[in-house]
């Protein structure tokens, strides 16, 4: 296992770098000017401007602007925002908790509705449950989720009037972050009512967050059960007159869900994706939310290293799913 | 389901009672942005001033609410000397820095502290002058380095400013964010401690509220502060929600969430006054939107070419799709809550027939041309390509192709200031001090070519005119000279004036005593909420 | 956007015999859901094409006398607008039947430029392996190390805000997936013995990856591609939505949801129409590739 994890973090190291040089890149590449976003209609003179270019190196060539760059990264240092003049990491770390929470919430949605979900389509295959439900996971699945959110907003926020549409938790409530993780800091705080505040202010995000990863969960789950009830030792255990909740439950199941862990693992790279999107229509004070903003500021060191970072967690991820593959798939272990 | 609801309803039931059951005085203002940071030197964006400079900081000298007219603030009294260039204060005793559980101030303000807040935006020695970045925006923006000779105290409680040449607007721009006045201590104490960031991360000023925390993009903090100079606020807390989106916050004022509101949706703005339960406030903004052509070009350098195109711009379309009635079509360069508006002028009429004739008369035909939108919303222009499209609908009935062309902003910003740009440029100015200076000379004066005058226009005669106004300060004298350059502005047309937006404040009926402010700052020293 | 695990491509084999499309039709007619999204998609594909001709105004048309007109069966709609209209008066129901045009040459360029980016660059990694395989597949690695809507934002802002761009960053970003499956097919097919026997007859490199395996790894690209091409409809009409896709007045229905944001809760047609059309749309290729792996893939048929 050991020999197992070097090699995957061994492959991972050249990624990194190259991941590095891409974000580099990239923001050079980038056509506008962050001084002149800074300056609105009120245009700088050309002494300023030169200065303030010089400030942030930007006039050093470019081999140079990289070896500054990989030293800071080998320093852990990212870079300062332009917009905020704070440290990039210090940035991302404020915002990254409300993205894992708006995450993890979305995934749980999907798994304890995808998975049932899936199972039961399996077990009545062409009933009409099974149509039903998997006709709405298609439905699902081919969701524009910006779209989604706005239906969700105008429905609940616009019709009813009863869900929250912005922020992690009501503003009469206040207490100083412990964890970063709203549902755990409202709790710690003691403050009556500011769980259930976060909790509605979390439901709309992460049901728009989840809808996919739940549709594409339980899809998975419905043709990995479909496989399982059709092996060998399923049959066998049917044919030894086991009941069927056992069957099912303990010796079916327990081998379907071995590509729906992948599956729920590969699903961090669309979270980000989503999370972009999620972030944006209901102001969710999180990462996605920031690159967009980011991007548009042209702030060229937190797009950089708001790059590197994101990366980093994908790569993370992908390298736990594997060695959770690796655990209860062995056979994995020797390969590639 | 219907679990679901459910708890949706308790929680909203909870939500109200929490704040039913609130004694403090609290008000919630739902802002647009977050801030950039805390110090208000640093930045130019008016959202980043509402978090900081209005709230937790004071000038020497203020904007009287409502109006661009100056009044005492930190300062006094001041006398100006006969010749225009110097201005010598008199600082208010017994003004108190906040306390906070970062920072107890051991004395009160001083004429140390008014020195140290621009010494250190002007003076490259100053150990201040490079803190985060130091990028005083500001007070480079608005010339200060060209205008400022020096800054001297004359005692504890008199400050003495020297300018270079006599200059009318400078008292207005004292009372601009820039200018807010620090705590030399809380600098000192930062600087020996080694967190000199922490000056723009945690502010002590001398405002009406004391900042108490802010959580990053979500919501900033404050108290009132019982030792305000001018009084206590009739507010014990104020919060301030960053909430980007407008239609969210339309939402959220209605839910009870925000008690007030900047920038709703042109869209929502009738629903929202035909609600029982809420105010709206209007206001004509301190702004102009305008299509600058580039006059250095063929043929927009014959101003009979500009008239017909002007006349052909259907600019009540425009206040009709564009700003969904929020707006007023402009006919001077300047907004007419300013001082020395013209209101003589006659705006050019809306006659397809007559620009063509003009077209033809000026010996243009098949006029090609480029329109540049600007890829974002701004306070003068809700939608600039929607702006675009429209004038580009309105040349085509007068024979004329329009291209429409975008940048990203920054981009934009760079390319529609340059000499050569080839096309007529969508374009605004949201006023800074409140003085017709601060339009006509910056917008439109000789130096702006190649920088803040789009039209890349200068004319003689409305140069010396707006120049020669800037050294008087007898402001009817001021006025008359500002007049007369907008009659020349108007014959000329390096533009065609647009619009000027009205800006909406919707807020609770509970709300009192808030007061629009020209400049755009949403103010709460005074305003107080009643159940 | 997201990706369908695909099945083991190594165990799909399609092999020429008469017969195969009547017989590949009657197994794809199996799935009735997959059927009503092929007739979808031809109504889609019809609208597209003749856009011109079935749509009742152009898609840029403004009357000025009727901004934010509601439908024809809501209240104060008129039948000369079936859809209402936007905020510069623009027919909605022409708006998305040109629409349609946008989005399906999306999906078709993004997954033609992204088939052909990946397949060559699959084939070459599976078939030369060594160094060559290996610098290949460490950049798809760095590409898929970025979630892709990101990736093709920041592209997006490098080359520019536009349709033509976005179709590039999307093509992009979605090509590494076809890279590896190619290059797994190839893996899985190089060693069998008709791809020895043609090497044996003398077949040149070009011809044995092109001719003799890319052929035999057809059935999971096709599903792949059918999946790419709605992800890439998706993905554009988000970041239509986040102003950096196809730029107004262009009816492209992400943009014009982005546009109509702010009438969310003062006229619902303009925000309610734009994003059924991507539903829709996307539904009915989802549909398709489903029945397609279905019919492609025998060891999926029993189910």
């Amino acid at each position: 296992m050991l020999g197992f994890l070097v090699r995957r973090v061994a492959v991972l190291i050249p990624t990194f770098i190259g991941v590095s040089l891409v974000a580099f890149i990239f923001i050079r590449l980038l056509p506008g000017d962050p001084i002149y976003v800074m300056s609105g209609e009120r245009t700088l003179p050309p002494e300023r401007y030169q200065e303030l270019i010089h400030q942030y190196g930007f006039d050093q060539p470019i081999w140079k602007q990289y070896v500054v760059y990989v030293e800071q990264l080998a320093h852990g240092d990212l870079g300062t925002s332009i917009n905020t003049k704070r440290p990039v990491l210090s940035e991302f770390m404020a915002l990254f908790p409300a993205t894992v929470e708006l995450s993890l919430a979305a995934m749980l949605i999907a798994i304890v509705l995808g998975i049932p979900a899936g199972v039961i389509a399996a077990v009545k295959r062409g009933s009409i449950l099974d149509h039903g439900l998997m006709s709405t996971a298609l439905v699902g699945y081919s969701m524009p989720i910006f779209w989604w959110a706005l239906l969700l907003i105008i429905v609940f926020a616009g019709w009813l009037g009863i869900a929250p549409v912005s922020g992690r938790i009501g503003l009469t409530y206040f207490f100083k972050p412990v964890t970063g993780f709203m549902l755990i800091d409202s709790l710690i705080s003691g403050q009556k009512g500011a769980f259930q505040s976060a909790v509605s202010h979390l439901i709309l995000p992460s049901i728009v967050l989840g809808t996919i990863p739940l549709a594409i969960i339980a899809r998975q789950t419905r043709s990995a059960m479909l496989e399982v009830l059709n092996e060998d030792y399923v049959r066998t255990a049917r044919a030894k007159g086991l009941p069927p909740s056992r069957v099912i439950g303990i010796h079916a199941l327990r081998n379907a869900l071995i590509p729906v862990v992948t599956t729920i693992g590969l699903q961090t790279g669309y979270l980000l994706t989503g999370a972009i999107l999620t972030e944006t229509i209901f102001s969710w004070p999180g990462i996605g939310k920031w690159m967009i903003d980011s991007i548009s500021r042209r702030d060229y060191p937190a797009v950089q290293g708001g790059l590197v970072l994101i990366a980093l967690v994908v790569m993370a991820v992908n390298l736990a799913v594997d060695l959770v593959y690796g655990l209860v798939n062995p056979r994995i272990r020797h390969v590639g | 389901m219907k679990r679901f609801a459910y708890l949706m309803a308790t929680t909203a039931l909870a939500l109200g009672v929490a704040l039913g059951a609130a004694e403090a005085k609290g008000l919630v203002y739902c802002a647009e942005g977050s801030p950039e940071g805390w110090d208000p030197a640093l930045y130019t964006a008016g959202t980043t001033f509402d978090f900081s400079s209005q709230p937790v900081f004071n000038r020497l000298v203020e904007f009287t609410p409502g109006t661009t007219k100056t009044q005492p603030g930190l300062a006094e009294s001041w006398e100006i000397s006969p010749d225009g260039l110097e201005y010598t204060f008199h600082l208010r005793k017994g003004v108190k820095f906040h306390t906070t559980d970062f920072f107890t101030p051991t004395r009160d303000l001083n004429a140390d502290d008014v020195i140290f807040s621009f010494d250190r935006q002007g003076n490259k020695d100053n150990p201040w002058y490079n803190y985060a970045g130091g990028n005083w925006e500001y007070y480079v923006g608005m010339s200060m380095p060209d205008l400022v000779k020096s800054w001297t105290k004359v005692d504890d409680y008199t400050v003495k400013l020297t300018l270079k040449s006599p200059n009318a607007p400078m008292l207005a721009n004292l009372a601009m964010d820039f200018a807010s006045i620090v705590s030399k201590e809380y600098a000192d104490q930062l600087a020996k401690d080694g967190h000199m960031d922490d000056f723009n991360q945690k502010p002590v000023g001398t405002g009406p509220f004391i900042y108490v925390d802010y959580q990053k993009d979500a919501v900033a903090r404050y108290k009132a502060n019982p030792d305000y100079w001018a009084g206590k606020p009739k507010l014990d807390d104020l919060v301030i929600a960053v909430t980007p989106d407008a239609a969210v916050r339309v939402q959220k004022l209605k839910a009870g969430e925000c008690d007030v509101i900047p920038y709703p949706n042109p869209a929502d703005i009738e629903a929202l006054k035909s609600d029982a339960s809420l105010t709206v406030m209007q206001q004509e903004g301190l702004n102009v939107g305008y299509l600058a052509y580039n006059t250095l070009q063929k043929p927009f350098d014959d101003a009979r070419v500009r008239k017909a195109l002007n006349m052909a711009i259907n600019k009540q379309a425009i206040i009709d799709a564009v700003f969904q009635g929020t707006g007023v079509a402009a006919k001077n360069p300047i907004p007419p809550t300013m001082w020395s508006y013209r209101q003589d002028t006659v705006d050019d009429p809306y006659d397809p027939d007559g620009a063509k004739k003009l077209l033809d008369e000026a010996g243009v035909k098949d006029l090609k041309m480029k329109v540049w939108a600007m890829p974002v919303q701004r306070p003068y222009n809700p939608n600039a390509r929607r702006m675009a499209e429209l004038i580009q609908a309105d040349f085509a009935k007068v024979g004329v192709t329009a291209e429409i062309v975008s940048y990203e902003w920054g981009e934009y910003l760079k390319r529609g200031a340059a000499k050569d740009r080839d096309g007529a440029l969508l374009q605004g100015w949201t006023g800074d001090n409140g003085d017709p200076d601060n339009f006509l000379n910056v917008l439109l004066g000789c130096d702006g070519i190649g920088g803040t005058n789009r039209a890349e226009w200068c004319n003689k005669e409305f140069d010396d005119l707006v120049k020669k106004a800037a050294t008087i300060s007898d402001q009817a004298e001021r006025t008359k000279l500002y007049e007369q350059a907008q009659a020349i502005f108007k014959d000329q047309a390096p533009w065609a004036t647009i619009a000027h937006s009205v800006i909406t404040v919707p807020m609770a009926k509970k709300v009192q005593g808030f007061v629009m402010d020209p400049l755009g700052h949403h103010q709460f020293g005074n305003v107080d909420v009643t159940e | 956007m997201a990706e369908i695990p695909l099945r083991d491509p190594a165990g799909t084999e399609v092999h020429a015999r008469p017969g195969r499309l009547a017989d590949f039709w009657s197994h794809y007619a199996e799935n009735r859901g997959a059927v009503i999204g092929l007739a979808v998609f031809v109504l889609l594909v019809f609208l597209a094409v003749f856009a011109d001709f079935v749509a009742p105004y152009a898609p840029d048309a403004q009357f000025r006398d009727a901004f934010l007109q509601p439908p024809s069966w809501a209240e104060g709609g008129s039948a000369r607008f079936l859809l209402g209209t936007d905020a510069v008066g623009r027919d909605m129901l022409s708006r998305l039947i040109h629409g349609a045009r946008y989005s399906l040459s999306i999906g078709v360029v993004v997954v033609a430029l992204g088939l052909l980016l990946g397949v060559v660059l699959g084939l070459v990694a599976g078939y030369f392996r060594g160094w060559i395989d290996t610098v290949i597949m460490r950049v798809m690695d760095i590409i898929l190390a970025f979630p892709s809507l990101l990736l093709a934002l920041v592209m997006v802002a490098i080359l520019g805000p536009g349709l033509e761009n976005a179709v590039i960053a999307l093509a992009l970003t979605l090509q590494p997936h076809f890279v590896r499956l190619v290059r797994g097919s190839v893996l899985a097919e190089r060693g069998k013995e008709y791809v020895v026997s043609a090497r044996v007859a003398g077949a040149g490199p070009i011809r044995l990856m092109f001719r003799t395996i890319l052929p035999n790894c057809m059935a999971p690209l096709i599903v792949q591609a059918t999946l790419s091409f709605s992800n890439a409809i998706l993905d554009a009409a988000a970041l239509g939505f986040l102003g950096m896709g196809a730029q107004p007045p262009r009816p492209e229905w992400g943009t014009m949801l982005a546009e109509s944001r702010e009438f969310v809760l003062r006229a619902w047609w303009v925000v309610t129409f734009p994003g059924l059309a991507i539903l829709v749309t996307v539904l009915a290729i989802n549909l398709i590739g489903d029945g397609l792996r279905d019919a492609l893939d025998p060891k999926l048929r029993r189910s």
